[in-house]
């Protein structure tokens, strides 16, 4: 299946993990992503915050982009999908609006184009027996809170995905690797996104109350469909909460298959999960 | 409607632009009760709300809310009338910065930095994005210990690619701001 991919900015650098791992597993899945040809930043929230045609705008680009390339669009990082999933809104059901963008990016819109995130096109493309069948190391007695935060699920009338009060997708991913996802209440919370660096005490908070939950639910790391959350939990935390790891959910998926690369992508982590991993005998 | 905000520029241009049915409100306060920032900030959602419909620009466009909100949307996920608050806040940052009132300075300055970086070169390079803001809010050093980490980490990449494409970047910002002058792309709006 081949697939038109948006990475974003952040897989460029600062989730660069994400972006390899991704690439990696869904290739060993039968997902073939294709990077879109000189793609554009999305403008994520400093755009929408600031300008609506230019929050817009950017992401129309993209959808010219991939709607040329003629497949349909993953989108690895929650931010970039909300922006690009929201215009196809627009496109789609706005015709005064899509004039004007068509107007202003030059293209035709046909709305061949399916915008989706790398959580939806996980669980709906390929499914979790799918996934099950190519496990080669259950990750067996790993307990996981699975965390969705906003954009994935949210606004539902856009993303039309999963349950937004109380999603299942990841947690169904997870269990078909053999890990075990605990019921928690902080699911599709807030990480405090891109806060963390105008407003990093207040998002040191947020993401400290979060661990806290995790923790309490006896969870032993948390998962991540998302570069702001991994990096927000990763980043902002109090010192005592110190060693609950965070994984991107296309890295345990990595180990889960045994590709012999998972090991580097996990080296880039900021909180240390090989303590956590050894003792369950997942990694040397 | 215009029976409803009579006398009322400022509510009918929030409806008008955010495509909102502000009106509806009826202080249920479940936006309020799941805000994610409401518990670090000066206002909840529906306190902002009360303040558009009662024609108080000047509290609403002064307020810290409006800038703090992260667009995490659960408050229009929840609101029983469909008012999806996250639209409303982005038009009252809309206006507030149209009128050069800038409460959470800070939230400006990276805004402005983050745009600037995709103007000039269509995406971002967060190690240069983080550094101007550093520097321009004069905070140089309460993050230089995670930077470092992540640098070494191999996370902050010193190069990045531009995009070839600079004729559309360049068009899509003219064309964008422009709008904002003419008032363009209001006119799609409910």
């Amino acid at each position: 299946m081949d697939f038109s991919y948006y990475p974003g900015c952040s897989l460029e650098s600062s989730a660069r993990e994400y972006h390899l791992s991704a690439v990696a597993v869904s290739r060993a899945l039968g997902l073939n992503l294709v990077e879109l040809e000189d793609w554009i930043c999305c403008g994520a929230t400093s755009a929408h915050s600031t300008n609506q045609l230019l929050a817009y705008s950017l992401p129309a680009s993209n959808i010219a982009l991939a709607q040329q390339a003629g497949h349909d669009l993953v989108v690895p990082c929650a931010a970039c999908y909300s922006r690009l999933k929201r215009t196809d809104h627009v496109l789609r059901n706005d015709l005064c609006r899509r004039e004007e963008l068509e107007q202003v990016v030059g293209f035709k819109y046909n709305g061949s184009v399916n915008v989706m995130s790398l959580l939806e096109a996980f669980t709906t493309r390929l499914g979790p027996d799918a996934i099950e069948k190519h496990v080669k190391v259950p990750l067996e007695g790993l307990k996981l809170a699975c965390f969705y935060g906003c954009l994935i699920v949210r606004p539902p009338e856009i993303t039309r995905f999963d349950n937004p009060e109380n999603p299942t997708s990841l947690d169904v991913l997870m269990k078909s690797i053999g890990a075990s996802p605990l019921m928690w209440s902080y699911k599709t919370e807030c990480c405090g996104a891109n806060l963390s660096l105008t407003a990093g005490s207040t998002v040191k908070k947020m993401v400290t109350r979060l661990l806290e939950m995790a923790e309490e639910a006896g969870a032993q790391a948390i998962v991540t469909a998302c570069p702001l959350c991994q990096m927000n939990i990763e980043l902002r935390r109090e010192n005592n909460n110190g060693c609950l790891p965070s994984f991107y959910f296309t890295e345990l998926i990595g180990l889960a298959l045994g590709i012999t690369n998972s090991k580097k992508w996990l080296t880039k982590h900021l909180v240390d999960p090989f303590p956590l991993l050894r003792s369950l005998s997942l990694a040397v | 409607m215009e029976n409803l905000f009579q006398n009322q520029s400022f509510a009918m241009e929030v409806r008008k632009k955010s495509g909102q049915p502000i009106e509806l409100c009826y202080q249920c306060q479940k936006c309020a009760s799941g805000c994610s920032m409401a518990r670090y900030t000066d206002y909840t959602p529906n306190q902002i709300l009360r303040f558009v419909q009662l024609g108080m620009k000047e509290k609403v466009l002064n307020s810290s809310m409006i800038w703090i909100c992260s667009s995490c949307e659960i408050c229009g996920a929840r609101c029983p009338n469909e008012i999806k608050m996250a639209e409303v806040m982005d038009v009252l940052k809309h206006m507030a910065i149209s009128e050069n009132i800038i409460k959470e300075k800070n939230i400006y300055t990276f805004n402005d930095i983050f745009l600037n970086t995709v103007k000039s070169r269509g995406r971002i390079h967060e190690l240069t994005m983080m550094s101007l803001y550093k520097l321009k809010t004069r905070d140089l050093f309460s993050d230089v210990e995670h930077g470092i980490k992540l640098f070494l980490k191999g996370k902050l990449p010193l190069l990045s690619r531009g995009i070839r494409n600079r004729k559309l970047l360049k068009d899509i910002f003219n064309r964008s701001i422009d709008s904002v002058n003419k008032d363009n792309f209001v006119k799609c709006s409910n």
